[in-house]
């Protein structure tokens, strides 16, 4: 610790550091715009200009930039220094020179940081007559509005755009005061982090363009913290609601996890919620075959509860429910009738994966360690499209390398003169895929291979790095060369990570993954492991014991049971047809719990409304093995009620169960794996000052006129039993724990950047902590003599990948904006999702007979299908690349199948 | 008197070629160095000339080149970098002697770079210098031909490439950390110092920023050494200067005199004195971005210490006169619409300060203008003041701006009270 002087007072702070972290840090209010706590200081802003004396006899002094000042030892500052206000004052009256006084009708109102920083350097009064810069705004896609003339050329955009990001399509464009942030022509942005954008900009240049089309200003927004359903990375969140529909989704700060950012597919996936689509009432049928009439849910539980008294009931499960749903079927249905809801495929790579990050020695890593890895190999991932956030992180852990080695000369909060300084230098970061990656422009090597290929060069890395673990046989010079680098530039780092994941359906991969990361993990050194998966609580479902969906389908065929239950789960996604459809066939009675009308639901005899994240609570388990809680932004509406609710009040645990939180803890009960998850969360009982936390903000409006169609009493507030969270603006508006913080506001602080006041120090943990529980910690170090005869790895390599004559292997190909179930019902991503297509090699499409933009035919499993076909200039040939689950090819493609293909003829 | 710098140049004349040049004695001080000084010595010798930067802010060069890191653990590439973006107002001194001497620059170069032991050398050619460009890259690839340029340069084992880079035309390429960027293909936006370019400059590697005139003066201290050089000037700042004069004199232009030979002689003398008609009212010693002098100030000598002892900067040495019959609030607007309109936007100061100041001066030079804009102007000229902003433009513009009011407030006043410029009259 160095001690800096603040008006003549002392204080502590960190070294490495500069003035304006050190200042925000110990609370001060220092305004600043172009300064962001994960992209730090550049210097061009001027507003955080402070006074700095040479020591306690310099009475004159000299304004320095805050952020561009080292907080070093005996350093003298004031901030209320009369020149230094003057100084700060006359900064704001320029950037406003060209502002328009638009605020009443800017998205950003309210949560504005140029209001905050306005009025909290007291500028108020115009004294520039001239006329203002205005701008011609662009359409930059369905995710971000422009209004560039409100812009205070604070560079923040362009340097999360393109510097943090990488994005290429966003720039500053021309000069003086006439900066313009844009694209070189309207289009959409190609950054699958543009919605960021919405909360980098201090003003209301760049706003969320789904919140503008159902438009309520911060204070009317009721929130509360939650966690992103639209992959595994379990990134928190922060959802709005006003009048019962879904407004807008903003980032909620975990350090472990997402940081500052949220990806698009994140941020814009809500609307879901609000979709037409939703299953609002349940739906009873009459006979075997006969239409789904609607009907209340006390009639359709006082059927269900027939039904189940009647019955051996068999439950799948889902891995985009919450634990507390599950478990709820399961205790519903009994562990040996419950299945996860997982795909045979699937189950069996997620079982893998769970055991490789529990028994083995490498840690399954957080996000923000992916950030801080030194050196990283992907094997099979296209994170971009698979876990978009990812990307981000591996887009940081690349300067690692290259900042420490710059780091002794600028110090790396110095942004501009590191990056200056370490230019196009990028750490060693290896990938490995069968289809090109967005990531492959910044990558040490992207090398392109069939999916056992890949396993094979993970082998081959791993027996090079030690000599007990396998090798493959017969792998190629190129191959071999690659191999010694990644293992050569990962055995020298200091934090180096392996990446690979599911999304590729094999388990080679994963074994080749799991024996690179375990070989680094050796004397002392602990690597890092990033296992993916597809679904928010993927890694909940594989912890508690269940099996394949086949597993329920077996207990039907063979009359063990007679009627199932299946938990938010679109079978037709994720299951052969013929699988589904007898499964439909010999159920005596189907029941469908979901909040979308899907296929599945559409076949149910019951079909029950569910709760979506936004109006439940439950804990997903995130690809980490982070257990997070989130919690009901606004109450279920109508007939709707939480999966859990609907299991417990059909069965004979009706009664046992009035909170989330008592489903928990019985889960924890019969699952010791879970235990902790109840302990990382505060419960219903939970008070501050005897108060619940208020989901409203104190400047709430039209409570009481919101419901004055219905009735012109005010209507009491709906009462929230499962969390210490208050449906109303009555309640604690301070600090809660972090898991339990329901917005970013402090006095003075309207916008995101109040965020500043609920960290330790500024960019560092919450006060309190990160939010979530981990569930997985590696296991104790492999011995350095591996216990002969069996080392503790993989053993078997494939062989060398040679796909049957005439036969393509199919590899799954992810899209950020289609591939998700729920986000494509979103229209912004929906308007983003490419059309289903197939991809060739051009030399299997030159032997196929087949143009770019020709027709393919495949003859899978279970049927044929015509697609489009898209050259992809390195696809290894052999292999046919398909996109997974865009519209059309839901639960068509089976990794790992081998298809015919032929040119289709023209109809 | 000797004139170095300007001893080849002949005016009407197409420069030296490089035979030419060489039987003059050109390249005879590369020949020189390569093969009995090491870089170390070179370095020295400027070091103990005491050849300070020719650009404008006066930096001993010496100096500057000591912070590059030698030797063989040094990062490599190595630059240099020429700073050949004449755009200040006013200024036309190195134009001078790029096209009237361009292999005089050239064997600057290499001499300075070799100092520094750089790879590669930019010469950063301002936009409108067609006939610059052109004589430049002649006689570069002459050189090239020579064997004086390229690899393994006369068997010396020291390698050095020189490319001609045209700016893309805007002033703040001309600020040696934006020249960087523009070099790099990036917006001209300043770098922050530290770290300074001679330990990472173009593309993150050491690199030294020099001005023609500075690289030009070098070739004649290797072949004469620092005694003589230092006896070339009138003051303790060595060698010559290339001064310049431009307004209302009778015959403008640029002279190479000794450095600290005062402003009465390069007006009254070289420049012939003002115009018939004309007072001089004041002037701007080094260009544009300099505070005003004014008449009381003409026996000031020309060299870095006096002009700043007297309140200004020499800068580039290239004096801009105001007349009595020109309006002195209309010369400043016209500077701060330059400075404004060349802002690269980067930090607020100077895109917003910049473009306020502009307006105000519009207004009072339209008769539009209120006694507490004159007010507001001062304290805007204060706050674009050096150590506020990111870079030396917006300190530069308040140069003359501060100083104007300093000296001409009452004319400023007049244009409120009079509600239009005494000068124009309506």
């Amino acid at each position: 610790m160095v001690q800096i002087f603040v008006e003549n007072k002392p204080y502590e702070v960190k070294p490495d550091q500069n003035l304006l972290d050190a200042c925000l840090s110990l609370g001060f209010d220092l305004p600043y715009f172009c300064w962001h706590p994960a992209l730090h200081s550049v210097g061009a802003c001027r507003q955080c200009a402070v006074k700095q004396f040479r020591d306690e006899n310099d009475t004159s002094g000299r304004i320095v930039m805050a952020c561009m000042t080292p907080a070093a030892n005996g350093v003298r500052i004031s901030i209320d220094d009369r020149e230094a206000r003057a100084f700060r004052a006359g900064v704001i009256e320029w950037l406003m020179l060209n502002h328009p006084h638009d605020c009443p009708v800017c998205d950003e109102g309210g949560e504005c940081h140029l209001q905050d920083m306005t009025v909290m350097t007291g500028h108020s009064r115009r004294r520039y007559r001239g006329a203002k810069r205005t701008f011609i705004n662009q359409d930059l896609g369905p995710f971000v509005n422009h209004e560039m003339s409100r812009c205070i050329q604070c560079y923040r955009c362009v340097r999360f755009y393109g510097d943090y990001a990488g994005g290429g399509d966003l720039a500053a464009f021309s000069l003086r005061s006439q900066v313009y942030f844009g694209r070189h022509q309207s289009g959409v942005l190609e950054s699958p982090f543009s919605g960021n954008l919405a909360e980098i900009c201090p003003t209301g240049v760049f706003t969320d363009k789904s919140l503008k089309r159902h438009y309520a200003r911060k204070w009317d927004l009721e929130t509360a913290p939650s966690v992103c359903v639209h992959c595994a990375l379990g990134c928190n969140t922060i959802p709005g609601a006003r009048y019962g529909s879904l407004r807008r989704i903003s980032n909620r700060f975990n350090g472990a996890v997402n940081g500052y950012f949220l990806c698009d597919r994140g941020r814009y996936g809500y609307e879901f919620v609000n979709s037409p689509r939703r299953l609002r009432q349940p739906l009873l049928r009459k006979g075997r075959s006969g239409p789904a009439a609607p009907v209340s849910a006390t009639a359709a539980l006082r059927r269900l509860r027939e039904i189940i008294s009647d019955s051996r009931v068999a439950g799948i499960g889902s891995p985009r429910a919450s634990l507390e749903a599950n478990f709820a079927l399961r205790r519903l249905v009994g562990p040996a009738m419950f299945a996860s809801g997982m795909s045979e495929g699937d189950w069996r790579l997620a079982q893998k994966t769970s055991r490789i990050l529990k028994e083995g020695p490498a840690r399954s890593v957080s996000l923000d360690e992916v950030r801080r890895a030194d050196a990283v190999l992907v094997l099979g991932e296209d994170v971009t499209n698979f876990a978009p956030m990812l990307d981000l992180a591996l887009r940081q852990s690349v300067r690692q390398m290259p900042v420490r080695e710059t780091s002794g000369a600028i110090p790396p909060w110095d942004d501009k003169a590191m990056r200056e300084a370490v230019q196009q230098r990028r750490g060693p970061l290896f990938i490995a895929t069968p289809a090109p990656t967005s990531l492959d422009a910044i990558a040490t090597t992207a090398w392109r291979a069939a999916p056992d290929e890949i396993a094979r060069l993970g082998f081959m890395v791993a027996s090079l790095l030690d000599k007990s673990a396998p090798a493959p046989a017969g792998l190629g010079s190129r191959e071999r060369s690659i191999a010694t680098a990644i293992a050569a530039a990962l055995g020298e780092a200091e934090r180096p990570l392996v990446i690979a994941g599911t999304g590729l359906g094999s388990e080679a991969v994963l074994e080749a993954a799991a024996n690179v990361a375990w070989t680094l993990s050796a004397g002392g050194r602990t690597a890092g492991l990033c296992l993916t998966l597809p679904e928010a609580n993927s890694m909940g479902a594989a912890l508690m014991e269940g099996g394949p969906i086949s597993r329920a389908v077996e207990a039907i065929e063979s009359g063990s049971a007679d009627t199932v239950v299946i938990l938010e789960n679109d079978l037709c996604r994720r299951a052969a047809p013929s699988l589904v459809e007898n499964l439909f066939e010999k159920a005596r009675h189907v029941i469908v719990i979901d909040s979308l009308i899907n296929p599945t639901v559409a076949r149910a005899g019951v079909a029950l409304p569910a709760a979506t994240f936004a109006e439940s609570d439950g804990t997903f388990v995130s690809s980490e093995g982070r257990a997070q809680r989130y919690f009901k932004v606004m109450p279920p509406s109508g007939e709707v009620m939480e999966s859990w609710r609907w299991l417990a009040a059909m069965g004979p645990a009706a009664d046992a169960w009035r909170m989330v939180g008592e489903v928990a803890k019985d889960l924890e009960n019969d699952l010791p794996v879970f235990s902790g998850i109840s302990a990382a969360v505060y419960g219903a009982g939970f008070r501050i000052s005897g108060q619940k936390i208020a989901r409203q903000p104190r400047g709430y409006s039209g409570r009481t006129a919101m419901s004055a169609d219905i009735g012109v009493a005010e209507r009491q507030p709906p009462v929230d039993d499962d969390s210490p969270l208050s449906f109303s603006m009555e309640g604690f508006q301070g600090e809660p724990p972090p898991p339990l913080i329901p917005r970013y506001w402090a006095p003075g602080w309207n916008s995101v950047q109040a965020l500043n006041k609920f960290q330790e120090e500024v960019g560092g943990p919450l006060r309190g902590g990160n939010p979530g529980r981990r569930l997985i910690e590696p296991a104790p170090g492999r011995p350095e003599q591996p216990p002969a005869p069996q080392p503790p790895f993989f053993n078997l390599p494939p062989a060398p990948f040679s796909p049957p004559a005439g036969r393509w292997l199919l590899a799954p190909l992810y899209h950020t904006f289609g591939s998700e179930e729920l986000s494509i019902l979103s229209p912004g991503i929906r308007q983003l999702a490419p059309a289903a297509y197939l991809a060739l090699s051009q030399k299997d499409a030159d032997d196929l007979g087949i143009g770019a933009g020709g027709i393919a035919e495949l003859e899978t499993a279970t049927g044929f299908l015509r697609l489009p076909v898209r050259l992809a200039e390195t696809l290894p040939s052999g292999v046919a690349g398909v996109p997974v689950c865009l519209e059309g090819l839901e639960g068509i493609v089976s990794p790992g199948e081998y298809v015919r293909i032929r040119a289709a003829s023209r109809k | 008197m000797e004139t170095p710098l300007t001893a080849n140049i002949r005016s009407g004349h197409e420069p030296s070629d490089i035979d030419a040049y060489r039987k003059n004695g050109g390249y005879r001080a590369v020949l020189k160095a390569l093969r009995s000084m090491s870089p170390a010595e070179v370095a020295q010798a400027v070091r103990d000339a005491g050849l300070k930067g020719r650009g404008g802010a006066g930096f001993d060069a010496g100096l500057k080149w000591s912070f590059v890191p030698m030797g063989s653990d040094a990062p490599r590439p190595k630059y240099l970098a020429v700073n050949a973006d004449e755009m200040e107002p006013g200024t036309f001194k190195d134009r001078l002697l790029m096209e009237g001497d361009p292999h005089q620059l050239i064997e600057g170069a290499i001499l300075s770079a070799y100092a520094i032991e750089a790879d590669v050398a930019y010469i950063f050619l301002r936009r409108e210098y067609r006939l610059a460009a052109r004589r430049l890259r002649q006689a570069v690839a002459g050189v090239y031909h020579s064997g004086l340029l390229g690899r393994n340069i006369i068997g010396s084992g020291y390698s050095l490439d020189i490319h001609l880079h045209v700016s893309g035309g805007r002033y703040m390429c001309g600020e040696e950390t934006g020249m960087l960027n523009a070099i790099e293909g990036k917006r001209a936006n300043p770098r922050s110092k530290p770290p300074y370019p001679q330990t990472s400059g173009l593309w993150g590697k050491p690199t030294v920023v020099n001005n023609v005139e500075t690289i030009c003066n070098v070739p004649h201290i290797v072949n004469n050494g620092a005694p003589w050089f230092r006896e070339l000037s009138h003051t303790d700042e060595g060698g010559t200067k290339i001064y310049g004069a431009s307004g209302r004199v009778r015959s403008p232009g640029a002279w190479e005199l000794p450095m600290g030979t005062t402003l009465n002689e390069l007006i009254e003398e070289h420049a012939g004195g003002m115009q018939d008609g004309y007072k001089l009212r004041g002037l701007l010693p080094g260009g544009a971005s300099t505070d005003f002098l004014t008449p009381a100030h003409l026996d000031v000598k020309m060299d870095f210490g006096s002009v700043e002892a007297a309140g200004s900067r020499l800068g580039t040495g290239t004096i801009v006169v105001l007349d009595d019959r020109s309006c002195p609030v209309g010369m400043v607007l016209n500077l701060e619409r330059f400075f404004a309109r060349e802002s690269c936007g980067w930090c607020a100061p100077c895109w917003g300060g910049l473009q306020f100041a502009v307006e105000l001066l519009t207004d009072i030079e339209a008769g539009q203008g209120r006694m507490e804009d004159i007010d507001l102007l001062e304290s805007l000229a204060k706050m674009l003041g050096p150590g506020h902003t990111y870079c030396a433009l917006a300190p530069g513009a308040a140069e003359p701006l501060a100083s104007a009011l300093k000296f001409f407030r009452e004319d400023f006043e007049r244009h409120v009270h009079e509600k239009q410029c005494p000068w124009n009259r309506a």
